[in-house]
């Protein structure tokens, strides 16, 4: 079991950034051109507003934190940085995150964790509809609940659900595992409810702990793709 | 796109800053829908009166139409709001129909007045004199056309009935049998948008007796498309998303008031904002809220 690595904190006082007195392509742009060595590890974003875009595209092991709601798309594209937002999250945070680690302290909008391929994204509160739609192997923790339609489409990942899911959970889902400790209002096509594994059982304790989340991993239900609905069958044939 | 902003005050004192939230509210939302723009706001109303919305274009003399029904009119750009006892209402409409044709009727109400047109959003607030009005509660829309021309007529809120008011973020996809239906039941419609469709039918379900909780209800059963709908009645103020829900919205409620946003960005200067409650309304439910006292 790999050890998860703290984001590196600077020493000094956290590099402010205020969105009320500065544009956001500034603190975009100073964001993306960090070298990988930087000094400048830690940041602090004010007044963010609603703002979307917020942090995204970061390639620098850095820490930023985000003191407000932001918009749709905060932290999109991460590839490595470990951000934080003191808020809600509007559509589609994290989407296409590569790498790092997003943690969404209120609640996220829909689409959040759309199509990322990896890194870990932390939702204390809920998340609504699509959550994590189209996942290519992100990691979700989501402590509350979820709305309709998430995992949609879902290709490999983990999405662990500590509330209650929506309406068609894991639609059309290919591969990426789900967890779920609540109620499901209803499974989407060809997904399925699956024995866990002591491999899906200790995963998912791994990733508990990762995101701070006091829950026994006894408690959940695991769910996939029963694998009908991607794959040509020669039943099928007439529908054709 | 296109972006909705509502405001129910509970709290009456803030009632003088309507406008001026209102207005603040719909100049953020201009990157949703810079076409065009409206709004509806919910103020003073006098026992025994009905007020009526009228636009005319541009050189038309609201003055003299004030001087020929000896009847205060307030004209406000290219619309005016004349009030009028409501035992003449049917007979000022004739001789508008008659004498002056090229004024349409907007809006009728209570307390309801509607305003909209073609423009920026702050220019079009501007306009109308936004800022400085007054009332209970406001419903605005800013346009980015999908569905139909860019033209006043197509702009938000529509009104299909006294004191009601429906904005939409969204398309519907049977609007032309919907309306095909209602005109059977004796409603009109003024141009082929979807969603003077919409409050055609929340209209004629609130013309039948229904509450608008319960028109709200029936629309999820009948409406078919995408949309998140705020609409306005004299006292109430209601929310509604179709079972998707692809078009954003988020709600903050206080003590204060419910405010409607299709993004948190337009609720950000509220008073007491970062006390409020947050929340996205969920789809397929009704939201409803209203005045009792």
């Amino acid at each position: 079991m790999s050890l998860a690595i703290a984001p590196k904190i600077a020493a000094s006082e956290p590099a402010i950034f205020d969105l009320a007195t500065s544009p956001l392509r500034e603190l975009n742009a100073a964001l993306q051109n960090l070298p990988p060595d930087t000094n400048e590890t830690a940041w602090s974003v004010l007044n963010p507003r609603g703002a979307h875009a917020v942090a995204v595209g970061i390639t620098a092991p850095v820490a930023v934190t985000i003191e407000g709601h932001a918009g749709y798309y905060c932290a999109g594209m991460n590839s490595g940085a470990s951000i934080t937002i003191n808020g809600n999250a509007g559509t589609g945070v994290a989407e296409n995150m590569m790498a790092g680690r997003v943690h969404v302290r209120g609640d996220a909008s829909q689409s959040a964790g759309a199509t990322a391929h990896g890194g870990l994204l932390i939702i204390d509160g809920n998340a609504s509809a699509r959550c994590g739609i189209s996942m290519k192997g992100i990691d979700i923790v989501v402590k509350g609940s979820v709305g309709h339609m998430s995992a949609f489409m879902a290709q490999s990942g983990n999405l662990v659900i500590l509330g209650d899911a929506g309406e068609a959970l894991g639609d059309s889902l290919y591969e990426a595992r789900i967890f779920v400790r609540g109620t499901v209002a209803s499974l989407g096509a060809d997904c399925e409810e699956k024995p866990m594994t002591a491999e899906d059982k200790a995963a998912l304790t791994e990733l508990l702990r990762r995101a701070g989340a006091a829950a026994d991993a006894g408690s959940f239900k695991r769910y996939g793709s029963a694998r009908t609905l991607y794959q040509f069958h020669v039943d099928n044939a007439g529908a054709y | 796109m296109c972006g909705i902003a509502g405001l129910f005050l509970k709290n009456r004192s803030l009632e003088p800053e309507l406008g001026a939230l209102t207005a603040a509210m719909l100049t953020v939302l201009t990157d949703r829908g810079p076409d065009s723009a409206g709004f509806a706001i919910y103020g003073a109303g006098s026992p025994g009166e009905v007020k009526l919305t009228l636009r005319a274009p541009a050189q038309f003399d609201f003055e003299a139409l004030a001087g020929e029904l000896k009847l205060p009119l307030i004209r406000r750009d290219d619309h005016a709001v004349l009030a009028l006892p409501v035992a003449r209402e049917a007979e000022i409409r004739g001789l508008l129909a008659r004498n002056h044709p090229q004024v349409a009727i907007v809006a009728s109400g209570a307390r309801m007045e509607l305003f909209k047109g073609v423009g920026l959003p702050a220019d079009v607030s501007t306009r109308f004199g936004l800022e400085g009005m007054s009332g209970s509660h406001a419903i605005g829309h800013t346009r980015m056309a999908t569905e139909s021309a860019v033209t006043t007529q197509g702009a938000h809120p529509f009104s299909t009935g006294p004191d009601q008011c429906l904005v939409h973020n969204g398309s519907l996809s049977n609007h032309n049998d919907i309306r095909r239906r209602l005109i059977r039941e004796q409603m009109t419609f003024e141009t082929q948008n979807d969603t003077e469709v919409a409050a055609g039918y929340l209209s004629w379900k609130l013309r039948s007796g229904a509450r608008l909780d319960a028109a709200l209800t029936s629309a999820l059963d009948t409406l078919d498309g995408f949309y998140t709908f705020v609409v306005g009645t004299e006292t109430g103020f209601g929310v509604l998303r179709d079972p998707v829900a692809c078009k954003p919205a988020v709600m903050a409620e206080t003590d204060d008031y419910v405010a409607f946003g299709s993004e948190y960005r337009a609720l950000v200067d509220l008073p007491g904002i970062s006390k409020a409650r947050l929340f996205e309304p969920e789809p397929a439910k009704v939201y409803f809220w209203e005045r009792t006292h």
